[in-house]
């Protein structure tokens, strides 16, 4: 007797837990995941995720980055009709890719297309880490190979947005050879004279780093955002070096020579905008256009 | 007998009895022959039951197995007039990193290959064939100057993988892999590509964007190693067998998967059995992409590269 009533006081009592002490009701106020400064939803929603208080850079979703860059109305998707399969038979693998589907309102980790940036076209891809942490298989490679393929054929400029930690393991070595197929693509855009810009966000790691993210004609980041080649846990396991606070951060890269700059979100637009116009055509008109007029003054003087 | 297998056991186990028999026999005067010959046909069905059935984890101890030759044998015995030149000229010399010119059937040809050692102070030097970022960037200055003096390129594969480190990051171990890649795929002279061991992810395939790619009958090449994968998806390392069996890591299942041109039969038990026989081999494959490719023009060269990877991959439309 005693026994049920001990039980029945266990189960009516709640110990407030630290964690729900902490919570912010969802959906309103967020708290910031590094400096824990709590803010209206919608207030983070205008500031572009970038926390008023301490600049951290939470991550975003691949629309959200798109409409926060391009002109309004001005995007078209490509290739959304491709669909992961399982080629290794991998269980479990295609469940949870519908379940990723169903979360994120994707077809896949990546949304690949083109649009305007302050009136400049330009043909960007945008990879998204909520779904399978933005990891590389057949068809984010096959997307990004087109969207590159495409560029040079419109002889668009290439943006690409990478967020992934790296190839996708239930493709195996089919993911490890996306790798393979993606640089190739670049370099054949490359080799047609195209522009392309990477800017690495959080996080950037493994296969993804190791090739179309590091291959850009300029290699951006985001404050904050880990970019590397091996885990931080592998390096310190298969080698016990003590590794600083900030290793693998886009500050050590920029440190180390690895990046041409690290863009605020809030400038990213302006930066982007700049870059593209010095690159388009109408300025190198310009260009050739006051140089014929100097050949001519000089021939008239 | 030096690092046995583990499911080469019983093959190991009559072999000693056969050796013990022929001792006794030798010894004394019991006639043993008829006992003798039993057993070596005994040993014969085994050893083809045995190899002829090997599981991908077994392929994966014998592409690791400590005497299989490594890109240096395969160099002195293909080739002649090989001339190992060093460093990236930026940094150091790579070790991890063979790369030179040598004569092959009269012309010449540029190799580069990963190397490991065969023994611990070996590996040492070579840091396990795992290279840093100098080591690409070794390998790809060598590239590009066949190119220029329109030499053929021959890879060999053979690493765990790129380096993973303090050091290796900080010299842009990500950059110097997808740069190889990206410059390989711009080379306009044929690109023939080996996996003779391990080809461990992005760390082999930046050697390996050839125009032909090959895989010795037991070697791997994948993702990740079957460990990493196992503890990655199921939080265990213990169960890198399974991962090796679902991972698809075999020359057959990347030949299968279109991603490979050709398997070179190896010796009944693995390459280090019998190097000769296995340079035998190699050469054949050699030979005939090198006629082959050497048809191409440079346009065509690029193209067939972008056509061989461009298909690679499955999905639905």
């Amino acid at each position: 007797m005693f026994k049920k009533i001990f039980t029945r006081a266990k189960n009516n009592t709640t110990i407030p837990h630290k964690k729900a002490k902490e919570d912010v009701p969802e959906g309103l106020m967020k708290k910031c995941e590094q400096c824990s400064h709590i803010i209206y939803y919608k207030e983070l929603e205008k500031c572009l995720h970038v926390c008023p208080n301490c600049h951290y850079h939470h991550p975003i979703d691949a629309w959200y980055r798109i409409d926060s860059l391009f002109d309004e109305q001005s995007f078209e998707e490509w290739d959304q009709q491709l669909k992961t399969t399982n080629p290794l038979d991998f269980p479990d693998y295609l469940e949870k890719v519908e379940n990723d589907i169903e979360k994120t309102g994707l077809s896949e980790a990546v949304v690949t297309g083109k649009g305007t940036i302050d009136g400049i076209e330009t043909a960007c891809t945008v990879m998204d880490m909520r779904f399978r942490m933005g990891s590389m298989g057949s068809v984010v490679g096959e997307k990004i190979a087109r969207a590159v393929e495409r560029a040079r054929e419109q002889s668009l400029p290439y943006i690409i947005f990478t967020a992934s930690g790296g190839a996708r393991m239930q493709e195996g070595v089919l993911s490890l050879m996306q790798m393979a197929k993606t640089s190739i693509a670049i370099e054949r855009f490359c080799r047609d004279g195209g522009l392309m810009i990477s800017v690495m966000t959080h996080p950037t790691t493994g296969g993804v780093s190791a090739s179309f993210a590091s291959l850009g004609d300029y290699n951006f980041a985001e404050p904050g955002a880990l970019i590397g080649f091996a885990g931080r846990r592998v390096i310190e396991q298969t080698t016990r070096e003590k590794l600083p606070d900030d290793f693998q951060t886009a500050e050590f890269l920029l440190k180390h020579g690895q990046l041409d700059k690290i863009i605020h979100r809030h400038e990213m637009k302006k930066m982007l905008a700049t870059l593209l116009r010095l690159h388009s055509t109408e300025v190198q008109q310009i260009e050739e256009e006051t140089e014929q007029v100097a050949v001519r003054g000089g021939q008239d003087g | 007998m030096k690092h046995v297998l583990e499911f080469e056991r019983p093959i190991v186990h009559l072999k000693n009895k056969i050796a013990e028999l022929k001792t006794i026999s030798k010894d004394s005067d019991i006639d043993l022959t008829n006992e003798i010959k039993r057993l070596e046909e005994r040993l014969n069905v085994l050893e083809d039951d045995i190899y002829s059935n090997l599981t991908s984890w077994h392929r994966v101890q014998i592409a690791r197995h400590p005497g299989r030759p490594t890109t240096l044998d395969y160099i002195e015995r293909l080739f002649t007039d090989f001339i190992e030149f060093h460093g990236d000229r930026y940094y150091g010399d790579d070790e991890a990193i063979v790369a030179g010119i040598a004569s092959y059937k009269g012309s010449p040809i540029t190799v580069v290959g990963h190397q490991r050692g065969k023994n611990t102070k070996e590996n040492i030097r070579r840091n396990f064939g795992m290279p840093h970022p100098e080591g690409y960037r070794k390998a790809i200055r060598h590239m590009k100057q066949a190119e220029k003096f329109n030499r053929p390129i021959v890879t060999f594969i053979d690493t765990k993988g790129a380096e993973p480190g303090k050091a290796a990051e900080e010299r842009g171990q990500s950059e110097a892999i997808a740069y190889n890649l990206k410059a390989m795929a711009g080379l306009t002279v044929p690109i023939i590509s080996v996996v003779i061991g391990e080809g461990g992810s992005g760390g082999a395939l930046a050697l390996g964007v050839g125009n032909h790619v090959h895989m010795l009958e037991n070697s791997t090449y994948s993702v990740i190693s079957p460990e990493g994968a196992a503890s990655i998806l199921w939080k265990d390392a213990s169960l890198a067998k399974e991962a090796a069996e679902s991972m698809r890591i075999t020359a057959y299942d990347l030949e299968e998967l279109s991603i490979i041109d050709r398997i070179i039969v190896e010796p009944k038990g693995g390459a280090h059995r019998n190097v000769e026989e296995q340079v035998k081999h190699i050469d054949e494959a050699l030979t005939e992409s090198l006629a082959l490719l050497r048809k191409l023009s440079s346009e065509e060269i690029l193209a067939q590269r972008w056509e061989k990877y461009k298909q690679i991959g499955v999905y639905s439309e």
